[in-house]
């Protein structure tokens, strides 16, 4: 709507001009609607740069020493420094963090499709008694707050031995992102005509490598999507990742949020281990871009 | 490669989508499945296919069952309504699909392919991908992927319904001349009786999942075996007029009736529906013996060089055929002619007894049915 408002405008306004350079005046009603358009230009530009702001200072503050950061208000850095940064990579018990939230992402990326690309399959071709309403309950699943799980997740791991380990929380986030995994794949599966898979059949393919060769390259926007959704509640889910592991596996939220030493808070490694922490996450929407639109409508555009 | 379908009948949900079909596909045969929509027409092509499972009755390949056989290993092949391509590969990959499946030797592949896009005439688009190319070529490539493989069994549901009219013709024509040469079983739905007529071979009946009628199609037209069929295979649909037989004459209304003829002289007096194609009325008479009807312009619809004209008088309503085209407003008085040695009769049941030009007793009619 509105390019296309902006369009006629500046058609009008390129037709007129070369024709009748001198006489040509803007009709009233196309000065006002290349006003909105300004206007509305100033207006979006004003919020993104509100909803920069604590991110610049972010990245302001992670190249700042601690010094400067409590000294007073600087809006770059004076001192430019990467030291925090050293920091952050030098030290294990840092860079550790990015290691166990990358691999219980990951594994929980994997674990997720793994099992949401048969069971949506299966809604999206077959019928069977109360198939409706097991879809509708699967995303009744992401109702209750994870805080819910907690108790009876640490109490299981724990007697099984899987406390503090990537899998404990991988398995854990599996029950958020199983069921939307399943919602997304479900509608972009649900658009590719059913004629395909029995066109392949007809081909001669069996089921398995019609499903490998033909079908998953056919919704690849779809799980690249639901892949990126999966990493997106995975990656700041903080709460159940941060019970259930102490050591071993402990995500690099936990460890920014308990980073106080003797020494009072180290500002500036904090703030580099935040812009750290926002990169993976920029690096998948990046990827994923051109289908996420798509993806909030679950593959039903 | 004989197909036979055995007392097939398929239930889905409690619906009766075919009921009881039997039929016999002849190797080399072209039949054409007719019927409306949700006759049963793709229902039964998925059971011919072995995309579906007939609840009760068997499907013989060659007098071997093959009911519970899957599509994988049945030689068949399809092309749907809807342009079905791979939309990931090239032209050239979905039509070799079937063959590298029947792990046939590159060389060949890359021959059959070419020789098949050549008579398709989709050769030069054998880099692109299906969805860049026009719906006519779109489907001429499902068509090359279904004529690739030496199938027994190839299945054309509506292959042309999204095209426009003249492509459908022109394709129409080309799967009528790619047919000739092989010796496989064609079968092709369609809701149009001009199709049938068009595409010759064997036309068979479907109605509400039944199959009421199978031969050849110029029989089928010519001897309908009931109003239904009568009514299937003829557009617009056959005329049906209520009319009483007593030992001289017939009499439609108090005002319309006529002397027993010669070819409905065989009629016990009775009540009978008497049918007559809208194309053998006429405006003007052609006949001594036709027959002379006034009635008023109810709509003159005009369909490219012809007209539909729906009159109708105090008992029934008629629809004419004519060729060119002719304005008349509405409610105008006309008068139009019958040919009485051109009636259908049938019994108040629906049974055809008698066609123009041939006597038919019941038996001699249900004999076409099955044979």
């Amino acid at each position: 709507m509105t390019s296309m408002t902006q369009n006629t405008a500046s058609q009008t306004a390129g037709a007129g001009s070369t024709q009748q350079p001198k006489r040509f005046v803007l009709p009233a009603n196309a000065k006002r609607r290349v006003n909105t358009q300004r206007r509305k230009n100033i207006g979006i530009t004003a919020y993104i740069l509100f909803v920069l702001v604590p991110i610049y200072w972010l990245l302001n503050m992670s190249f700042k020493s601690n010094e400067e950061i409590l000294g007073g208000l600087t809006l770059w850095p004076q001192n430019f420094t990467l030291e925090n940064y050293q920091v952050i990579f030098s030290d294990p018990s840092w860079y550790m963090g990015y290691v166990n939230s990358m691999t219980y992402v990951s594994l929980n990326v994997i674990i997720t499709l793994m099992v949401a690309l048969p069971a949506a399959y299966a809604f999206s071709r077959y019928k069977f008694t109360g198939d409706k309403h097991l879809f509708f309950w699967l995303l009744t699943n992401r109702m209750a707050p994870p805080a819910v799980f907690l108790l009876p997740f640490f109490q299981l791991y724990s007697s099984v031995g899987l406390f503090d380990t990537h899998l404990a929380v991988a398995l854990a986030h599996c029950l958020f992102n199983v069921p939307l995994a399943v919602w997304i794949l479900e509608g972009f599966m649900s658009g590719v005509p059913r004629e395909i898979d029995e066109t392949a059949y007809i081909d001669g393919y069996k089921f398995h490598t019609f499903f490998l060769k033909i079908f998953l390259p056919l919704i690849r926007s779809g799980i690249g999507v639901t892949a990126f959704f999966c990493f997106m509640f995975s990656w700041v889910e903080l709460l159940l990742a941060r019970t259930l592991t102490s050591v071993e596996a402990k995500p690099i939220a936990a460890i920014m949020t308990r980073t106080v030493g003797a020494t009072g808070i180290d500002w500036g490694v904090l703030a580099a281990a935040g812009v750290l922490t926002i990169i993976p996450g920029l690096l998948v929407i990046w990827f994923v871009r051109n289908h996420v639109a798509k993806g909030f409508a679950l593959g039903r555009v | 490669m004989s197909l036979t379908l055995q007392n097939v009948t398929r239930i889905v949900d409690g619906e009766c989508h075919i009921d009881n079909a039997c039929l016999t596909l002849e190797p080399g045969s072209f039949n054409v499945l007719l019927g409306r929509t949700l006759a049963g027409k793709t229902s039964l092509m998925r059971l011919m296919a072995g995309l579906d499972k007939p609840t009760e009755g068997q499907v013989l390949m060659n007098g071997v069952d093959v009911t519970g056989v899957p599509v994988q290993q049945r030689n068949i092949s399809m092309v749907y309504q809807q342009f079905i391509n791979y939309p990931n590969w090239t032209v050239y990959e979905n039509i070799a699909s079937p063959l590298r499946l029947a792990k046939v030797a590159e060389g060949e592949i890359r021959k059959r392919v070419h020789e098949t896009a050549e008579m398709l005439h989709i050769d030069p688009f054998l880099e692109r991908r299906p969805l860049e190319l026009s719906g006519g070529q779109q489907q001429r490539t499902a068509m090359a992927r279904a004529l690739v493989k030496d199938a027994s069994l190839i299945l054309f549901d509506e292959p042309l319904v999204n095209l426009d009219y003249k492509l459908r013709e022109e394709l129409r024509q080309e799967i009528r001349e790619l047919l000739k040469a092989r010796n496989s079983i064609a079968v092709y739905a369609s809701t149009e009786p001009n199709e049938a007529l068009a595409l010759g071979g064997v036309t068979t009946l479907l109605h509400e999942g039944k199959v009421i009628q199978s031969g050849p199609s110029s029989e089928v037209y010519r001897y309908p075996v009931n109003i239904d069929a009568a009514e299937l295979f003829s557009e617009p649909p056959i005329n049906l007029i209520r009319g009483t037989v007593s030992e001289t004459e017939v009499t439609f209304d108090s005002t319309v009736h006529f002397p027993l003829n010669q070819d409905i002289r065989g009629l016990k007096p009775g009540e009978y529906f008497f049918g007559v194609r809208p194309s053998h009325i006429g405006l003007v008479p052609h006949n001594d013996d036709d027959l002379e009807v006034s009635v008023l312009v109810e709509l003159a619809e005009i369909s490219g060089s012809e007209t539909f004209m729906h009159v109708k008088n105090n008992h029934f309503n008629l629809v004419l055929q004519l060729s060119g085209v002719h304005e008349y407003h509405t409610d105008t008085p006309i008068k139009v002619y019958l040919p009485t040695h051109k009636l259908f009769v049938f019994d108040l049941d629906g049974r055809m007894l008698q066609a123009p030009g041939r006597l038919y007793q019941g038996d001699a009619a249900m004999e076409v049915t099955h044979g």
